[in-house]
């Protein structure tokens, strides 16, 4: 369980996330929405450790993220930022074992590396697996990334916009992916996400965020409605139930 | 498959990366070459010496001599500083994701000079290493003062990070030619920007033992280096303490260019040539990347060493001359082969 509470980000004078308390269930997807510059990616950034808060604390499992050794939450949390412009020339393999750092540091166990494999070959990257990653097409890049992150072998996921740069076929199978990395491999992932129908369809858990706030949270049928929609984003949206998912016709 | 994005889209690019037993076989082939090129460099110089001299009675004591005294000092010399200057390279582009940043395109290079200038004019008695030691302490604040630069310019392009690293070295290096010039010390101050090894003897290059040490300390640390250079939110989600990783790696770095300015002066291009061609063959896994590019550096200062001493037989044109002409003309390959990679 990931416990938030009262956590605050300031710069100087603009506050970027105000006074949040929110309680992320164990196991699942959740999904947290909202328009630009509602504070989504900062309050992720803070949950794990990138960036620290001005105010408030986040406990993961009961452990506080800013006094916990780095290294004992990297075997509990991880996360994968949205930019991922490495500039360095590393192999799929490289960059998957990497992910068993916070246990092998560095020393390959055979155990490791049946980690890395099974890794590898979940997100079906075996025949990629020696070529380096700027030889990679952008969506093949990102589920090595994916991969790392899984090899990590974190109880909790954190993803921001893994959408991000991938067109519509890469998405669907991405979240297609998250969504059987919850349900067969038992992991917790929080997703930061811009589309809501994606929220929508693959989440279980949805936290509307807005100018810094958490503005609502509940369960997609919850939030998936006029009413919550407009109070997020401002916006009178259509919401139709399509073979038992809320989707919003947001294009007209 | 159904799924998308189980879909392996059709590769482009190179043959993938060796084996690991293939890699290790190769490094051994490119160690025997830097082997035969230090043999090169023992029997080659102003006064004779051949293998037939050193074991007929009558020459033998004085060839055993100028071994001993001069060609063995200077290709051990040639060797650690190629082998550091070129490790120190790989370093610096690891910790600022950079390609195109060296100890001389950083500000390092300057400062050290800065530093060494300093300490020349208010103790000039100190010991080398005395001396070394200030220089590094300079070298390491003129670094961080260059991240530190780049941290504050916001939306830098490729170029423009060694662009930065180049001002700051131009300011530096002109305060230091300023005092340089004021209390007659330009000739020392060639002496440490320009690589020479014409002057190394024994006794005199020793000191250069410490960038092996360092290289070693580098070789221990590779893991955390490479994770560096994957950025600081990757080492900090695999529970890397990234900030301290930076500063060891800014330490080596400083340590190895004030030593090396120290003995034998400045080599350019060294760090940048190196690091890359060894990224275009095995990649930037510091584990498999660090040896290569010790061995690549040893053997290219080497070879430019021979050539230096050849050419204008029996005068010697310095290294640091020579390393600029081989060295600028690679980085245009480079540049021009690898642009769409570094875009």
């Amino acid at each position: 369980m990931i416990e938030i509470s009262k956590v605050s980000k300031a710069y100087g004078d603009t506050i970027v996330v105000r006074d949040v308390s929110l309680t992320l269930p164990r196991q699942g997807v959740t999904s947290i929405i909202g328009p630009n510059g509602a504070g989504k990616s900062t309050l992720l950034s803070m949950i794990s450790r990138l960036l620290p808060m001005t105010a408030g604390t986040v406990t993961v499992d009961g452990l506080d993220v800013t006094q916990t050794p780095s290294d004992i939450l990297a075997r509990r949390l991880s996360i994968l930022r949205q930019d991922n412009r490495v500039s360095s020339r590393l192999t799929v393999r490289d960059l998957v074992e990497f992910g068993r750092y916070p246990y092998s540091r560095g020393r390959l166990t055979a155990e490791d590396r049946a980690h890395a494999a099974r890794a590898i070959g979940y997100l079906d990257l075996e025949p990629l697996a020696d070529r380096f990653l700027d030889e990679l097409s952008g969506g093949q890049r990102q589920r090595a990334y994916v991969a790392m992150v899984l090899c990590q072998e974190t109880e909790y996921v954190l993803f921001d916009e893994p959408l991000n740069n991938l067109d519509m076929k890469h998405a669907v199978g991405m979240m297609k992916l998250l969504r059987r990395a919850a349900d067969d491999l038992g992991r917790t992932i929080v997703l930061v996400l811009h589309d809501i129908n994606f929220a929508s369809c693959y989440s279980d858990y949805l936290v509307a965020m807005r100018d810094g706030a958490v503005v609502h949270h509940g369960t997609p049928a919850q939030i998936m409605t006029g009413p919550v929609i407009r109070a997020v984003y401002d916006m009178d949206v259509e919401i139709q139930d399509i073979r038992g998912y809320r989707i919003s016709n947001y294009y007209l | 498959m159904s799924d998308p994005l189980l879909h392996v889209e059709p590769w482009v690019g190179t043959r993938p990366a060796q084996s690991p037993r293939a890699n290790v076989r190769s490094l051994l082939l490119a160690l025997a070459a830097v082997m035969i090129l230090a043999l090169i460099s023992l029997l080659i110089g102003a006064s004779d010496l051949s293998l037939t001299a050193l074991f007929s009675p009558q020459e033998g004591e004085r060839a055993v001599q100028i071994l001993v005294v001069s060609r063995i000092p200077r290709t051990v010399a040639l060797i650690l500083a190629g082998m550091a200057m070129a490790v120190a390279g790989l370093i610096m582009q690891m910790l600022t994701q950079n390609r195109f940043v060296e100890p001389s395109t950083a500000g390092t290079v300057e400062s050290a000079s800065l530093g060494l200038l300093i300490v020349t004019l208010f103790a000039p008695d100190f010991p080398v290493i005395g001396k070394m030691l200030v220089a590094a302490a300079f070298a390491l604040t003129g670094t961080a003062l260059f991240l530190r630069i780049l941290r504050l310019v916001p939306l830098r392009s490729v170029l423009t990070v060694p662009l930065v690293g180049i001002m700051l070295g131009g300011i530096i290096s002109a305060i230091t030619t300023f005092f340089a010039y004021r209390f007659d010390l330009m000739q020392s101050l060639n002496a440490w920007t320009t690589g020479d090894f014409s002057g190394v003897l024994r006794g005199r290059y020793e000191l250069l033992w410490v960038t092996f040490v360092l290289t070693v300390m580098a070789y221990a640390a590779a893991d955390r280096l490479t994770l560096a250079g994957m950025g600081r939110d990757f080492a900090i989600n695999l529970g890397l303490h990234y900030r301290s990783i930076v500063s060891f790696g800014l330490i080596i770095v400083s340590m190895v260019t004030a030593t090396v300015v120290v003995t034998v002066g400045m080599m350019p291009f060294l760090g940048l040539i190196v690091p890359n061609v060894v990224s275009m063959m095995i990649g930037d896994n510091m584990r498999r990347a660090l040896p290569w590019v010790a061995v690549m550096g040893a053997g290219l200062v080497l070879a430019c060493d021979v050539v230096g001493r050849v050419v204008y037989y029996p005068y010697e044109i310095p290294i640091g001359t020579i390393m600029g002409i081989v060295g600028s003309a690679l980085f245009l390959v480079l540049l021009l082969k690898g642009r769409e990679r570094l875009a």
